[in-house]
């Protein structure tokens, strides 16, 4: 073999353990947070697990259901808040926005991704719990699910952002044309074909911006409370269930692990593997969404 | 206006246009008459598709495109018009069949929804009449919620075609509208243009002479000059320019000396 060969070979080989290591990775780890929550699955039951409203280790009382309850809604609330801005800041970018000031936002938003979470959580602690501390409302503490909510709302922003941005300007500017030689204003034609035509890119990065918001940390158990409950509106109306204070199943983990043993130790990596299969269904919904889009395109 | 004769719907006057400091069009004076074919034809690059655009005003699109001298659509400039309500008068079909991602029934009733007609029998019915015009009918009428993206490329372009009549325009113009064709689907095009012209007035720019030749009723032939602006050489009925043209340049042309 010559010299040439000899190295196209060692390179193939190189390559493909480097892609079977990083396969290898994703599935030691899932294999182990599995084996080290079968003892919990075992004994308390995976419904009981799922089910249970009661989280008191002390008491051997394992439910997730507040922590499953608090990451869903302050998801959701993220996604209310965030969705809206982040989808105009999307089309504003792909299809409105001059150059100059394009190329001031596209930066400053992707810099928005780079700040470490703590630093938002420092932000919500300092500026957020304060201010939704002064909504009049029995209970409102300001640490719980709005200002958590609104923390998130900015984390998820520039994926939302830049995804639906790429996928906006992905639409093919024979739409735009065929719209605008039909007497669309531009709005008309933004709305009724350039939207629709991205809409499967836009979910993709909707349900992007869901997986980033079920995993993240730190800054929820920065303002969020932290305190094991059913999110409640406290006997308010329902909005009121917002300001209440709850935790996620990231920040149970979290928190509690440095010092959990036996049973409350493995009932914690349970809690990791509802995280792992919740964020597992929500990407493969994205990439379910984001193949469509691609055979969605002119034949 | 209004001292010349009345069948010339689309004029320009002097019609210039740039791109930043280049000249891509020189001082272009046409009278195109209502309810015929005027084929615009010329080598590539001679700004035939650049003049096109300029009656529906497309080229505003483009980052600093000027003009200078007019273009009138019944003696007014449109220049001074709302170019909403004039692209809703001068329709465009494209070189490449450009249907939305949208069923048939969806894109057809794009325009007059967007001219706010709501009410779903209306809608039908000009959506009806606009696949029959375009020819298209027959074959789509079974399944109008199947997605525009699933016909042939020549059902795509009669799609496109009915889609610019269902906002009832006064002048259709035509962007190499078959070259993207094959020769059934482009023989049903020019068919179709023949029985528009009816009611529409057409302008079509096109490559091939021979189509020039068989569609229109008047011809414009087109060429750069030396500083590689678009000039008008000859411009009149379409079987003078073909059999009988003032112009050297214009026979050199047609007789495939160059181009």
């Amino acid at each position: 073999m010559t010299r040439k060969g000899i190295i196209d070979e060692a390179m193939r080989v190189v390559l493909l353990c480097a892609g079977l290591a990083s396969l290898s990775i994703v599935v030691l780890i899932g294999l182990f947070i599995l084996r080290e929550s079968l003892p919990a699955f075992h004994e308390i039951g995976v419904w009981n697990l799922l089910s249970g409203k009661e989280w008191r280790p002390g008491q051997g009382q394992f439910g997730l259901l507040p922590m499953i309850a608090g990451s869903g809604l302050v998801t959701l609330g993220a996604i209310c808040l965030g969705l809206p801005l982040a989808l105009c800041c999307g089309i504003f970018l792909a299809e409105i926005a001059p150059t100059w000031i394009r190329v001031v936002v596209r930066p400053s938003i992707e810099l928005l991704a780079g700040i470490p979470s703590v630093v938002y959580g420092l932000f919500g602690l300092v500026v957020l719990v304060p201010a939704v501390r002064q909504i009049d409302y029995p209970g409102n503490a300001g640490f719980g699910l709005l200002s958590a909510s609104i923390v998130l709302a900015v984390m998820i922003l520039p994926t939302i952002a830049s995804v639906s941005e790429v996928a906006i300007r992905s639409v093919p500017d024979e739409y735009r044309q065929g719209a605008l030689a039909l007497g669309s204003t531009r709005w008309e034609m933004i709305r009724r074909v350039v939207l629709p035509a991205a809409r499967s890119g836009i979910l993709s990065a909707v349900v992007l911006g869901l997986g980033r918001a079920l995993g993240e940390t730190i800054a929820m158990i920065m303002v969020i409370g932290n305190s094991v409950m059913m999110p409640t509106t406290m006997g308010g109306p329902l909005p009121g269930i917002f300001l209440s204070r709850a935790r996620t199943l990231t920040g149970n983990i979290a928190v509690e692990m440095s010092y959990a043993t036996g049973l409350h130790s493995s009932a914690l990596f349970a809690t990791g593997v509802v995280l792992f299969v919740l964020i597992m269904i929500v990407n493969s919904a994205a990439r379910a969404l984001m193949s469509r889009n691609v055979r969605g395109g002119r034949p | 206006m209004g001292t010349d004769a009345p069948e010339a719907r689309l004029r320009t006057v002097d019609y210039s246009l740039f791109y930043g400091s280049f000249r891509a069009l020189r001082d272009i004076t046409i009278d195109i008459p209502e309810n015929s074919i005027t084929a615009i034809i010329g080598p590539s690059g001679c700004g035939k598709s650049t003049f096109l655009r300029s009656f529906n005003r497309m080229n505003e699109l483009i980052p600093g495109v000027t003009v200078t001298g007019k273009v009138l659509l019944d003696g007014e400039d449109i220049f001074h018009q709302n170019v909403v309500a004039l692209r809703r008068r001068v329709g465009m079909v494209f070189q490449r069949p450009n249907p939305f991602p949208k069923s048939i029934f969806d894109n057809v009733s794009y325009g007059p929804r967007i001219h706010g007609i709501r009410d779903r029998g209306t809608l039908a019915a000009i959506v009806e009449r606009s696949l029959r015009d375009a020819a298209i009918w027959e074959e789509v009428k079974d399944d109008l919620q199947k997605s525009a993206l699933a016909l042939s490329g020549g059902q795509q372009q009669r799609l496109c075609i009915a889609r610019a009549l269902a906002v009832e325009p006064e002048v259709i113009l035509m962007d190499e509208p078959a070259s993207a064709l094959d020769p059934v689907a482009t023989m049903r095009i020019e068919e179709l243009m023949q029985s528009l012209k009816q009611k529409y007035t057409i302008v079509i720019v096109t490559h091939n002479m021979q189509q020039a030749a068989r569609v229109s009723d008047y011809t414009a032939f087109m060429m750069t000059d030396e500083e590689r602006a678009g000039n008008l050489v000859e411009f009149g009925a379409t079987k003078k320019i073909f059999t009988t043209p003032a112009d050297r340049r214009t026979e050199d042309y047609i007789s495939g000396r160059f181009g």
